[in-house]
């Protein structure tokens, strides 16, 4: 099949496993984020991609082909680093032209290529220009540029933006998605920022501690987490521990949560409720009895900081349904079963 | 690129040439100074194979060991007076703007690669009657006419400091750059004047870059041979000038590598120390 | 107050390491072959001798000859070295980087004694390119310290950076190793040539009966008394390596060199 894929794949350096049994089908054409806090294997797992770390064991393959031994130089790749690795000896332009100068791509047609990439980049006429003269913004284009230089058959991306301020950084995420539509190249991108990831990807792999916690499309990630930890990681959550009775009726602080139904056989677990998902209303009438500690007026947002039952629940407002509350009141929590998410704990 | 251990015979090519040149020229040399220490001196060639302990008890003698007292004696004469110039200099130094560390460097590398002999025929020009420095001395009427300074013991420790100062500057000169400026500055607001500041927060923070450099300069003064032959009488004459007087003019190739080893294993030794010193120094 | 003490202290050790070059400088413009300073009338004619003088000019065109050619030599034992050091993970290797720098840090009088029983054991003695070998030896420390400062400069993800473009090893130490190691090959270069240029006593105890160099005519011609040449050649010199290490530092970046890395942390 078209894409990549890769199986059981794992990498040990010494005693320390940094990739524990990955497997991961990416579909020709489509953009995966691998997301996770440091140290998760995620930097790793993208290393084996391309070569430059060698899986302990396990297969990847790319268009049907094993490339699991295939030297970096022959995977025809295009990559973009941290430190986004310009040749600080080469020019703009010779920058880009690289992979295909070592190619013996006639000077001709390197110009002329080099001339179509800037111009898909906004640098028309810098081809000539030092890269130590380019700003940040600039420097992250000229790398991208580079890396899609020969078509790749792959475009790898390690943390690219993450040394561009906030605001270049979300515009340059959207450039890079519409960039990768454009070109309907298969693109991975590296990144510890889930916002991030959300923005570009169509599909999200959340790893932690060398594995794969689940891959799926961000919205799902967010609605529907497959364990605690991706529903603590992606945005801000509630996670409150529940128990069952044996007819699947849950209690939450001891209050009974309507409708929900917990699989059969599950008598405790963690619910996970997104703050905009907790609805305060008056003390009572089956609500969850709390009281307000903190409020955090964001302008866009409201956030409210509750206690009920010892536990601190934060719930997510728009200011035209601002609630009506002040430090030290007593309010009730609603949560609505639809947007309770259970999980084992 | 993650360094990976050689996987191939071919990946160790590269090591191939530096590693035959360093092994053949100068691991069996030395070598091959080691075992003609235990030879024995042949007058009509060079040495005959044996094994034998002469050279080291020849080396054992009132004589030698006078040699050996003053060679030491010198080297730390030179080191302290290096040091104790050099640290100051070099603090000023790294403070200064960067065109003038570089105007200096320059002129300190240019001073470091002179010859000896070329040190050793300047500074004898210096102290010569006819074109010294008494010359200005008399002029100005401190003096009553011109005389020759050397050869004496102060125009061999003159040269020899000269000589050693610009490597003291550049031994010194990475930790003092890299030392904080801010420790100086807080010592400033703590009430310390810049010369008080110098002495209580810096040199103490040097103290095992100090140490270091002294053994790195004694070291390095043990190693000077034409300076007290250029500007010293006999009795000022290192263990570097009778190893090379055993060696060339007596023809006697074993005794001069005995002592030669036991230079070795003098510098080693403090090189060892130097080695603990700085380590000392990281971990604190 | 405290900085004119400052000028005053540098200026008083800038004094010190000029005076004995003046005073030659003085000597060397000395009309007649007097040792005499201030100097006695003008005259460059002993910047002449130098080069008229045939045992002068033998041994000024001997001592570049041994520099360049043992500076190239301590350059390709160095280079490789330094790059498999910095590409390769063998701990074991460090012993060769010891071997490099130790010929330096001991007292010149044990590499040169060595090198002379060698030569005289493998009956090599007194050939003149038995001291071209023997000052690779003994200043393949400075390429070899500079080259391996220069390697670790180089940020890894280049050359990670240039594989996944397509290139093999070789092609990445031709297109992006080397350019970006060029500025130390050359200084190291630099330093070796310099410091060989002035060397005495390994020149002298490995070919000194054989071969005059610029630094064993000048003692040699000091054992026979004074001659103004001996001042311009010291001028010279001094000229020579004031020069190069301008260059080193015009087109280098001299303090990280010797190891300033502090004012390279901040690009």
């Amino acid at each position: 099949m078209s894409g990549l894929t890769l199986q059981n794949v794992t990498k040990e350096f010494g005693t320390f496993t940094a990739v524990k049994n990955v497997d991961l089908t990416v579909p020709h054409g489509t953009f995966v984020c691998l997301l996770g806090p440091s140290g998760c294997g995620k930097t790793t797992l993208m290393r084996m991609i391309a070569g430059l770390d060698l899986p302990t064991d396990g297969a990847i393959r790319l268009d049907g082909a094993d490339i699991t031994r295939v030297p970096t130089h022959k995977r025809d790749l295009g990559m973009v680093f941290q430190s986004l690795a310009l040749f600080p000896h080469l020019t703009v332009g010779e920058n880009i032209a690289y992979s295909l100068r070592i190619r013996g791509v006639g000077k001709e047609d390197q110009k002329k290529r080099v001339d179509e990439l800037l111009s898909m980049i906004h640098l028309s006429g810098y081809a000539d220009r030092p890269v130590a003269k380019l700003s940040g913004g600039q420097r992250q284009r000229v790398a991208i540029a580079r890396a899609l230089a020969i078509s790749p058959k792959l475009f790898l991306l390690d943390e690219p933006l993450s040394a561009l301020d906030a605001k270049l950084r979300e515009a340059m995420q959207v450039e890079l998605r519409q960039l990768q539509q454009r070109l309907g190249i298969t693109t991975i991108v590296v990144t510890h920022d889930q916002r991030e990831a959300m923005t570009m990807a169509d599909t999200v792999v959340v790893m932690n501690s060398g594995e794969i916690r689940q891959a799926a499309a961000p919205v799902e990630i967010y609605r529907r987490p497959a364990d605690t930890f991706v529903a603590d990681f992606i945005g801000m959550t509630n996670l409150i521990d529940f128990s069952a009775d044996s007819a699947g009726r849950a209690t939450v602080l001891g209050t009974v949560v309507e409708n929900l139904a917990v699989p059969a056989g599950l008598s405790r677990g963690v619910l996970s409720v997104r703050p905009e998902d907790v609805h305060l209303t008056a003390p009572g009438h089956g609500a969850i009895d709390a009281k307000v500690t903190f409020v955090r007026d964001l302008g866009g947002t409201i956030e409210t900081f509750v206690e009920g039952g010892g536990k601190q629940i934060v719930a997510v407002s728009m200011p035209n349904a601002r609630p009506d509350v002040s430090v030290g009141q007593d309010v009730g929590i609603k949560l609505s079963s639809d947007a309770c998410v259970v999980l084992k704990s | 690129m993650r360094r990976e251990a050689p996987q191939r015979l071919a990946d160790y090519g590269p090591l191939l040439f530096p590693a035959g040149m360093l092994i053949v020229f100068f691991v069996i040399p030395f070598a091959t100074m080691i075992a003609v220490s235990f030879f024995q001196r042949d007058p009509a060639g060079f040495y005959s194979t044996a094994f034998v302990f002469d050279n080291y008890a020849r080396f054992l003698s009132l004589f030698f060991g006078k040699v050996l007292g003053f060679s030491l004696f010198l080297a730390v004469t030179v080191a302290i007076c290096c040091v104790v110039i050099a640290v100051p200099f070099t603090y000023l130094l790294s403070r200064a703007r960067r065109r003038t560390q570089v105007l200096w460097l320059v002129a300190l590398l240019s001073v470091l690669s002179l010859s000896e002999v070329i040190i050793g025929f300047a500074w004898s020009t210096l102290f010569s009657r006819t074109a010294g420095i008494t010359n200005l001395l008399v002029a100005i009427g401190l003096m009553s006419e011109p005389v020759a300074l050397n050869p004496s013991f102060g125009a061999v420790l003159t040269a020899m400091v000269y000589q050693a100062l610009p490597y003291t500057v550049l031994v010194l000169y990475p930790a003092l750059v890299r030392l904080d400026p801010t420790l100086t500055e807080a010592a400033r607001t703590l009430g310390a004047s810049p010369v008080k500041s110098f002495f209580t927060v810096v040199v103490p923070a040097l103290r095992n870059t100090i140490v270091a450099t002294l053994i790195m300069v004694f070291i390095f003064a043990l190693g000077s041979y034409l300076l007290p032959q250029i500007l010293g009488r006999p009795q000022h004459w290192t263990l570097s000038v009778l190893i090379t007087d055993q060696a060339i003019y007596q023809s006697n190739m074993p005794f001069a590598a005995a002592m030669a080893v036991f230079l070795v294993l003098v510098t080693l030794g403090l090189v060892g120390l130097t080695l603990i010193a700085t380590r000392k120094g990281e971990a604190a | 107050m405290t900085t004119f003490l400052q000028r005053l202290y540098l200026g008083l050790v800038g004094l010190f390491l000029s005076l004995p070059l003046i005073v030659v400088a003085g000597v060397s413009v000395n009309e007649k072959q007097t040792l005499a300073f201030p100097p006695q009338g003008f005259s460059l004619s002993w910047y002449g001798e130098i080069f008229a003088n045939p045992e002068w000019r033998n041994a000024l065109l001997a001592s570049i000859t041994l520099a360049a050619v043992s500076a190239a030599l301590a350059l390709a034992i160095a280079l490789p070295l330094a790059w498999f050091l910095w590409r390769r993970h063998a701990p074991w290797a460090n012993i060769f980087q010891l071997l490099g720098i130790a010929p330096f840090t001991l007292p010149p009088v044990i590499t040169a004694l060595g090198l002379l029983t060698f030569w005289a054991t493998t009956g090599f003695y007194g050939q003149p390119w038995t001291a071209a070998i023997s000052h690779a030896i003994f200043f393949v420390t400075l390429p070899l310290v500079t080259l391996s400062l220069g390697f670790s400069s180089i940020d890894r993800s280049l050359v990670e950076a240039a594989a996944t473009m397509g290139a093999d090893d070789r092609t990445i130490f031709r297109t992006v190793v080397l350019p970006l190691i060029l500025p130390y090959l050359v200084s190291g270069y630099a330093f070796a040539f310099v410091l060989s240029l002035n060397e005495y006593i390994v020149a002298y105890m490995t070919v000194g009966f054989t071969m005059e160099t610029l630094p064993i005519k000048i003692f040699n011609a000091l054992r026979y008394g004074y001659t103004p040449t001996m001042a311009s050649v010291t001028i010279l010199f001094v000229a020579i390596a004031a020069l190069i290490f301008g260059l080193v530092a015009r087109f280098g970046d001299l303090p990280k060199l010797l190891g300033a890395m502090a004012n390279t942390d901040k690009q």
